[in-house]
């Protein structure tokens, strides 16, 4: 052991005590909050009022409403009401179906100014669910370095000062499970939320919730990467969160139909275990399995989305990945989860950085990290995208931004927009590792080019072109950011309804409201801009449905029943949809139809929507992308691909290709795909009721009961 | 490896090893709740099926509740149980039990209560390498 866990203890002044009474919970449910405030050190609990519970229903929705409660219009990411709201929902913590331990985390975030939501795996949230509350309100700051402490198993939360514990997650991880642990016993009942170094510096900061691994003696981590919220958190002196629950049993949701649960969760964990090696491979390689599919289809982001492919895409495929995770691990995130996709790499020694050459384990990588570190960047050495990773993770940094803004810094430097002297001497050219990775513990020093790039594309966009006279319109069209959020790692150039499936998306560009590329563009499904709608309304609003009851999306179709293909609609999976409804019900005791599912997630949707537009954006102009995500901006990229963008020209646009220059045609293709974007927000807006600008319509508010004075209040204006 | 093994060829179909199965753990004489099953396969033939100790649960299981003993056979700890069922889903025999308003599973530890009392010799614990 590096540190002294006494020595540590110490150091820590108590700041505030709190007592609760420890009750079951009910169907799901504890029907109270806990609000922390560091500023004044208050703590209190706080019932949850019946409307919340009919209309936010749990996770992302109590986030949002007790966030919109906390804020003003002129809230900002660093305002001392600022909030970081964690909670689950009803169904979150089952130990029977798999994937139901996320935690949803919500605040303003510092790259986008508007709410974030960002889902996670770990055991905090079902330890803290079970220790009493539903949601964990916490506002203010501190003065100095804190930690809270929330014992679930006496009742009991403490508020200490905690000056000298690491703020790097892998070991503060270890730090809080020995420091809260009576023994060894109780080492998984320990759960650590915490940021990193890097959080300190730049604004695309992440949470780890951590988890004790039984099987390795370890910690591992999970991250609520999107959105900056590590960057919120250690604003806030927040050092770490550490939750102890000890009670967990099958049966502590207290759900009405036991039965249900399990009946459900076996037939699931049996089609898991018996359909996995023919389909995904999520318990071999979890996500990775998707970099060669990616690569085959074109969709692989390559060099800042440039290209969809990749010679050099099988040295980061799955077959390196399965030999460098260790195999034959359950290695779920929560119980219970036989999907089991949280995979890892032990033993790895880092090349560079504060940790160069100790032995580490690295979470993941997953598919984006692979693709975001890897792909997109030029970046094809395996080790190196581990390296970013672990790092990414121990500094509290999120591995989606980090690729996706290492890949626009890196073109800016590749055409000159920057150079080497702007970079402080980082040689930022396609591919370098160690400039990127240097790049990175410039971001946890706080020092350098890091600290700019950390700040994200929004941010650098305007730098570069205020500072360096760069040129905003080509910057706008190659920086992948919507709403100041980076995009995520899929190319959705030749997918129309991706494109709105990323940047119609209430929180900025990510995968986890819709993923429409294969019944788009692949399998030709929804071919009418009606067709798309239908799709970007039913998507986003059935995914969001898994953010309120604290469930993983990845169980529902990232392995499919054997007779799925012969169902009505099998991108909708409607046997596993069937399973959510059903357990649903065992859970709380309601009966849930699949149009009340939708009709549950649209009313927070909207209220994400309209809390948008509280904060000065979620309109028509928040929804556009920048151009290279809709087609080929160059005539570098048009002519990789001249054959397809040519045979468009004549077929879709009606337009002979012939005798025109590459420059020519680009601006015929971008004439076309950003008139049709604009069709498909028209469509789109008009199926989820909303104005033309994109706001949701008072009628439609009324319809789905929605139509809080708070709400109506804010697009009264607007319609 | 310690483990029941059965010669279903016979088995006269009496119960009485599933009677002192489930009562022995249950205090109840309840096929439902016997780690040892009997099938009736018609025209006085019968099938048993009983947990044969190959361990596949034990790779399957989060929180370790399930360990090999020194005998090499498996044991579940129910303290440490969560009740997820993936040792259910995982085996490949069948044999990882669960009942009605059950929170964990259950399963036939080699004990050999049940093969004392079988009239026709049809299961025995036998250990093996």
């Amino acid at each position: 052991m590096k540190y002294d866990i006494e020595k540590l203890k110490s150091k820590h002044k108590m700041l505030k005590e709190f007592e609760y009474e420890l009750k079951p919970l009910d169907k799901g449910y504890s029907d109270r909050t806990l609000y922390i405030n560091l500023s004044s050190n208050e703590i209190k609990e706080k019932p949850v009022p019946e409307e919340m519970k009919e209309k936010f229903i749990g996770g992302k929705g109590y986030g949002l409403r007790l966030l919109w409660d906390a804020v003003n219009e002129n809230t900002k990411w660093d305002s001392e009401e600022n909030e970081i709201n964690i909670a689950i929902g009803p169904i979150g913590g089952i130990t029977s179906y798999a994937g139901a331990g996320k935690s949803l985390v919500t605040s303003i975030s510092p790259t986008t100014g508007i709410p974030i939501d960002s889902n996670v795996g770990g055991h905090f949230g079902p330890y803290f669910k079970f220790s009493g509350f539903d949601a964990l309100e916490i506002q203010g700051k501190a003065e100095n370095d804190i930690i809270i402490y929330i014992n679930g198993n006496d009742g009991k939360i403490q508020i200490f000062e905690a000056p000298d514990e690491e703020i790097n997650s892998h070991i503060l991880a270890e730090q809080m499970t020995d420091m809260f642990a009576d023994n060894e016993k109780e080492r998984q009942h320990i759960s650590t939320v915490s940021a990193g170094r890097g959080s300190d510096h730049v604004w695309i900061g992440c949470l780890n919730f951590s988890y004790y691994d039984k099987r390795r003696k370890g910690l591992r981590l999970k991250q609520a990467g999107r959105g900056g919220i590590g960057t919120v958190f250690r604003n806030k002196k927040l050092k770490a969160i550490v939750v102890k629950y000890s009670g967990l049993k099958g049966n502590t949701n207290n759900p009405v139909d036991m039965k249900t649960i399990q009946d459900t969760g076996l037939k699931f964990h049996k089609e898991m275990i018996t359909l996995d090696d023919k389909q995904c491979h999520m318990r071999t390689v979890g996500t990775a399995h998707l970099v060669e599919i990616m690569n085959d289809y074109d969709l692989l982001p390559v060099k800042n989305f440039k290209f969809g492919n990749h010679e050099d895409a099988c040295k980061i495929d799955s077959s390196v990945w399965t030999k460098l995770m260790t195999q034959g691990v359950p290695d779920g995130c929560w119980y219970g989860c036989t999907m089991s996709c949280a995979h890892a790499v032990d033993n790895f020694i880092p090349r560079t950085g504060p940790y160069k050459g100790e032995k580490v384990l690295v979470d993941g990588p997953e598919y984006e990290t692979a693709a975001g570190c890897g792909a997109n960047t030029g970046i094809f050495d395996p080790l190196a995208i581990l390296e970013m990773n672990f790092y990414c993770d121990t500094y509290g940094l999120d591995t989606i931004s980090f690729g996706t803004l290492t890949a626009f810094v890196m073109e800016c430097y590749e055409i000159g927009v920057i150079n080497k002297e702007i970079t402080g001497g980082l040689e930022l050219e396609w591919g370098n590792w160690e400039a990127t990775l240097e790049m990175l513990h410039q971001m946890a020093r706080g020092e350098g080019f890091g600290v700019i790039a950390g700040k994200g594309i929004k941010y650098m966009k305007k730098f570069f072109s205020d500072k360096y006279g760069a040129d905003k319109q080509f910057l706008n069209d190659i920086g992948f950011e919507g709403k100041g959020l980076e995009q995520s790692q899929y190319q959705s150039k030749e997918s129309l309804a991706q494109q709105g499936g990323f940047y119609m998306t209430n929180k900025g560009p990510q995968h986890d409201e819709a993923w429409l590329i294969f019944m788009d563009m692949v399998n030709n499904q929804i071919p009418t801009f009606e067709d798309k709608a239908e799709a970007l309304h039913y998507f986003p609003m059935f995914r969001t449905w898994f953010g309120l009851q604290g469930l993983c999306k990845l169980p529902w179709n990232d392995v499919e029943p054997e007779n799925n293909a012969e169902t009505d609609e099998p991108a909708k999976v409607p046997e596993h949809v069937q399973n959510y409804l059903d357990i649903y019900k065992a859970v709380t005791g309601k009966s849930l139809n699949k149009e009340e599912m939708i009709r549950q997630s649209e009313r927070v949707y909207n209220f994400q929507r309209i809390f948008n537009l509280k904060m000065g954006h979620g309109k028509r102009v928040d929804d556009h992308p920048p151009y290279r995500a809709m087609g080929p901006l160059t005539v570098e990229e048009y002519d990789s691909r001249q054959e397809r963008y040519d045979s468009q020209l004549k077929e879709l646009i009606n337009i002979d290709p012939e005798g025109k220059t590459s420059e020519e045609k680009v601006k015929l293709h971008r004439d076309w795909r950003e008139d049709r974007y604009e069709k498909l927000l028209d469509a789109v807006y008009k199926r989820r009721g909303w104005t033309k600008d994109g706001v949701p319509k008072i009628e439609h508010l009324k319809d789905i009961g929605m139509d809080l004075p708070e709400l109506i209040d804010t697009v009264k204006d607007h319609q | 490896m310690k483990y029941l093994k059965t010669y279903p060829e016979k088995c006269i179909g009496c119960m009485t090893c599933v009677d002192v199965c489930s009562n022995l753990y249950f205090k109840e004489i309840t096929p439902e709740k016997s780690c040892i099953e009997v099938f009736d396969l018609g025209d006085g033939n019968f099938d048993l099926s009983v947990c044969n100790q190959c361990q596949t649960c034990v790779a399957e299981c989060h929180t370790l509740a399930l360990t090999v003993n020194k005998f090499g056979t498996v044991m579940l700890n129910k303290n440490l149980c969560i009740g997820c069922y993936a040792c259910v889903a995982v085996c490949p025999t069948d044999n990882m039990r669960t009942y009605m308003k059950g929170i964990v599973p259950f399963k036939c530890i080699a004990c050999g209560a049940c093969a004392r009392e079988c009239p026709a010799d049809a299961i025995e614990i036998v250990t093996e390498d």
